[in-house]
């Protein structure tokens, strides 16, 4: 099968890589470029595990094809932490002891970015933030630490510190 | 809550693990890649009885890029089982010779350079089976003409268990004249582990004849043992690696097929070999909760004491023995559990069947059995107008208490936790139309005592090593699967030795590496581990503060101590020193040695079950829509005495968890089967609780002190799992006035319920 020429730009880095075209975006961002953050828990988009942001929207990884995403800009859990400073909302986890096995939690941690993100500031109802989270499945922790995470990051107790 | 009088223990630690967790950098075996690693993939059973005539791999070896096939003929056929103590029940080959029993079960594994060319060759692998009437219900399976599904196994019956004290027959004469007895049959459902990372291992045989295995494993001893055992291997030279585990619950101390597997194809090549299952193959290969009938028989006097019980309860084996055989007996135990009864007597059966094995799954048969006592107890409360809270605080275990022959209760707030929800539902005044509380008591152990293991090995094992600049190597075999084991390793090891979290290491998930430890099951590892590690840590200062005595020269009746990195007299605190100036000085002592403590626990004297036990009692409320039979859950408060709190936010996360777990199990998780086969093996169409449909939770705590666990503790994690299906059963009761006989409570099964309330209504008037 012709291999495609990909760019896409992860965790701010450019890359170029060779796909075949029905390389998903999480086999190009586990297999291909190694950011194993990302996991894969179903083959049915039904997990949530492979969450990523893709122009800031939250996306399921495994949901949608590399070659749609060219030319975009990816963000995975690796990308959030700068100059070894913790952002606000990977603070708040552990502050809230968000997380259990973590297996779900790099893909929580990238929906919940990217509700936060788009708040802009506005404070969300819990519902809201329940409802952000809802395609991501955790098996361990009952998601309610995750909620408090949120809601706390939301209510501009955590500051972003990035020098 | 009293003040906090430790350094360390029942303080907000960040779980240790936190910061490879919260950036990605935490690696699981799933993620797991070795150079030149080939990829495995497992053919598997379409019948879920069936003789296998041939298998014909040579098409599927023809293929460009697969390395190796086998079958059973390439293993050493033996059966295996985790109960190693008794040949009867190690009755598994992960690659059978002769015949399959159930849908999914293993027949073949390739290997192949891409995962791609190994799923392709499994469909060149040709399999002639003949097939054979099969069964699917214990009940079925358990009859004279029933298909046999272990040669030799009469009636399909894998293990029995009694359990009985008192005088069960003579209390029941006693309830029959004066008394009350009811009986009841209840179903509970099965429930998979489903935890977010499947099974996995990667497996690399060398030359050298050393076998190492990445492994998702809550007992990396377990696993190296069984391999050994299987492969024709010195345990020695088998070393199983835990990386971070993506769940557990339950599902993951047994040998599974990508362990097996990739070990078998791995010494057939001696490349690094990884198999990862799919979810579906999880699903449906992996094992689940044990599904269980209960026939419960209960007496009681007209004022609320209880009598006597007698259960009978048939199980779902499925095809193999594993863990069932554990969960056969604590569920007949725990049936019983927390009150006193006079009389007791449990007949367990667990039955073959044609299914996928059953096995331990996050409450250990508890669950099931409180499902059927907690809602029989509320409805003889109703049918003799007594109020349930106070019958259940007069029957309830007490400190020092003996269950007969079975088990020494040291401590006990059982009544404290009926109390305060007592008060809790109470101060919830009256609730909406078809909405209520419903409650249940229960209680866990901590550990399991047994041995069926065989493990020569003490159950727990704790090396701590001290560091000329005073930080502290904490070696343990316990496994931390995500319930935050290394973060209270560390906590108990900061408070006993007087440092701080940050100053110790936990090195844990490595055979070669930490000492031998029966790992993350049954509740055991904060007891037992704990205790280890206190040990341990009490060995090494013992030793540090024999410097501390002479270097500070003062009269020998003072006690020294070390508390927060300071070593001074326990009567004059002010007076001491900088522990790790005492440490450089004790290491130059002891002739540039490390300083090295050891700790172990095995349990001695404890009765049958546990050294220690957990107490709860837990109020649902929801509500049900009577037209459509949905359920609506609002919230869930709990009372629990878990002893002394090591690690808060561990125990809080443990809670909700289990909380959501549980829920699960009471309401949305299903597992139907039809002729054998798993009709939900995804993700979608088996519900595990999402964000939207978790309530609120809330924990009261109560002040207990363990003298048997580690500062007082107990187990925290898995009994929380055992009350909620029975409170959510008890709450449709009091909101609507059924009774749930069946797991889960689905919305066909709460109409159902409905319509045979009606029916029943309608007959009384007619009479």
């Amino acid at each position: 099968m012709e291999k495609y020429l990909l760019k896409l730009t992860v965790n701010g880095q450019e890359y170029e890589v060779y796909i075949n075209p029905k390389t998903l975006l999480v086999e190009v961002i586990r297999d291909y470029l190694g950011f194993t953050g990302t996991k894969r828990g179903c083959e049915t988009v039904s997990c949530g595990a492979c969450t990523v942001t893709v122009n800031g929207k939250s996306v399921k990884s495994c949901s949608i094809l590399a070659m749609q995403v060219d030319g975009m800009e990816i963000v995975t859990s690796e990308g959030l932490e700068k100059n070894g400073k913790l952002s606000p909302i990977q603070k708040a986890f552990l502050d809230h002891g968000a997380f259990q096995c973590g297996f779900c939690t790099s893909g929580m941690l990238m929906s919940a970015t990217a509700f936060l993100d788009e708040l802009n500031g506005r404070i969300p109802k819990k519902h809201e933030i329940k409802e952000a989270i809802e395609g991501n499945l955790c098996r361990c922790t009952g998601y309610n630490s995750i909620v408090r995470a949120i809601e706390a990051v939301a209510q501009g107790e955590y500051k972003e510190e990035r020098q | 809550m009293s003040t906090n009088k430790y350094k360390v223990i029942n303080t907000r630690v960040h779980n240790i693990d936190g910061i490879a967790k919260v950036t990605g950098r935490a690696t699981y075996t799933f993620d797991v890649k070795l150079p030149g690693m080939l990829y495995g993939k497992i053919l598997r059973s379409p019948h879920p009885h069936a003789k296998i005539l041939k298998i014909d791999t040579s098409k599927a070896l023809e293929l460009p890029g697969v390395k190796a096939v086998v079958t059973g003929k390439d293993t050493l056929g033996i059966k295996q089982g985790i109960w190693r103590r008794y040949e009867e029940l190690c009755d598994e080959q992960i690659l059978p010779l002769e015949k399959v029993r159930y849908i999914g079960e293993p027949v073949a594994a390739v290997a192949a350079v891409t995962e791609e060319i190994a799923e392709k060759a499994l469909d060149l692998i040709d399999v002639e089976y003949e097939v054979l009437p099969a069964v699917f219900e214990p009940l079925d399976a358990i009859k004279k003409d029933a298909p046999v599904i272990h040669e030799g196994v009469e009636r399909n019956i894998n293990v029995t268990r009694h359990i009985e004290w008192g005088d069960v027959d003579d209390a029941f004469a006693e309830a029959e004249k004066d008394g009350y007895i009811r009986e009841d049959w209840f179903k509970c459902g099965g429930q998979h582990h489903a935890c977010m990372e499947t099974r996995a291992a990667v497996s690399s045989y060398t030359p050298d004849g050393k076998l190492t295995v990445w492994t998702s494993t809550q007992s990396p001893y377990y696993h190296q043992a069984l391999l050994a055992g299987v492969l024709g291997l010195r345990e020695g030279d088998v070393r199983v690696i835990a990386p971070y585990v993506g769940g557990g619950f339950g599902g993951k101390f047994e040998l599974d097929a990508a362990q097996f597997c990739s070990a078998v194809l791995s010494m057939k090549l001696c490349k690094p070999v990884k198999i990862v299952f799919t979810r579906e193959e999880d699903m449906i290969a992996s094992k689940r909760r044990t599904p269980m009938y209960y026939y419960v028989r209960t007496a009681v006097k007209k004022d609320g004491t209880f009598l006597a019980r007698e259960s009978r309860m048939f199980s779902n084996g499925g095809a193999y023995t594993g863990m069932g055989a554990t969960a056969l007996y604590l569920s007949g135990f725990f049936h019983s559990f927390p009150y006193k009864w006079r009389g007791y007597r449990y007949d367990g059966y667990r039955v073959y069947t044609n299914t996928m094995p059953s096995t331990s799954m996050r409450g250990f048969g508890a669950p099931q059995a409180v499902f059927c006592s907690e809602q029989q107890i509320e409805w003889i409360c109703k049918d003799l107008g007594l109020d349930p809270f106070e019958v259940r605080r007069k029957n309830a275990h007490t400190e020092g208490y003996e269950v007969p022959g079975q088990a020494f209760i040291q401590s006990c707030g059982m009544k404290e936790c009926i109390d305060k929800i007592e008060q809790w539902v109470k101060s919830k005044g009256k609730l909406p139309a078809n909405r209520a509380i419903g409650v249940s008591s229960c209680g866990f152990m901590s550990g399991g005592i047994f041995n069926w293991f065989d493990t020569p090995y003490s159950f727990s094992s704790a090396v701590v090593t001290i560091n000329y600049d005073g930080t502290v190597e904490l070696h343990v075999g316990c496994q931390d699967i995500g319930q935050g084991s290394n973060t209270t390793m560390a906590i108990i090891c900061a408070e006993t030795l007087g440092v701080r979290v940050e100053d110790v290491k936990v090195h844990s998930g490595d055979t070669d590496h930490c000492p031998a430890d029966l790992g993350a099951w049954g509740s055991r590892q904060t007891l037992m581990a704990g205790n280890a590690v206190k040990m341990a840590a009490e060995d090494a200062k013992r030793q540090l503060l024999e410097f501390a005595y002479a270097e500070m020269g003062m009269n020998i009746v003072y006690d020294l101590d070390i508390k927060d990195r300071w070593v001074h007299i326990v009567a004059r605190p002010e007076r001491g020193m900088p522990y790790f100036d005492l440490v450089k000085k004790a290491l130059r002592g002891k002739d540039g040695q490390r300083i090295i403590g050891r700790g172990y626990y095995t349990p001695h004297r404890k009765g049958m079950i546990s050294p220690a036990y957990s107490y709860m009692m837990q109020a649902v409320d929801a509500e049900v829509d009577p037209e459509t039979g949905k359920i609506t859950i609002h919230e869930i408060m709990t009372a629990h005495d878990c002893g002394q709190p090591i690690n808060p936010l561990g125990l809080v996360g443990q809670l909700e968890g289990a909380a959501s777990m549980a829920l699960g199990y009471g309401y949305l998780e299903d597992m139907p089967f039809e002729d054998g086969k798993l009709m939900n093996p995804n993700l979608v169409d088996y519900k595990i609780i999402r964000a939207t449909e978790m309530p609120e939770t809330g924990m009261i705590e109560i002040d207990t002190y363990e003298p048997e666990g580690p500062y007082g503790a107990k187990e925290a994690g898995e009994g929380l799992t055992n009350p909620t299906a029975a409170a959510l059963g008890n709450a449709l009761f009091h909101a609507l006035g059924i009774q749930m006989k069946e797991l889960p409570i689905t919305p066909e099964r709460v109409l159902k319920a409905l319509r045979e309330k009606d029916e029943a209504k309608k007959q009384k008037k007619n009479t």
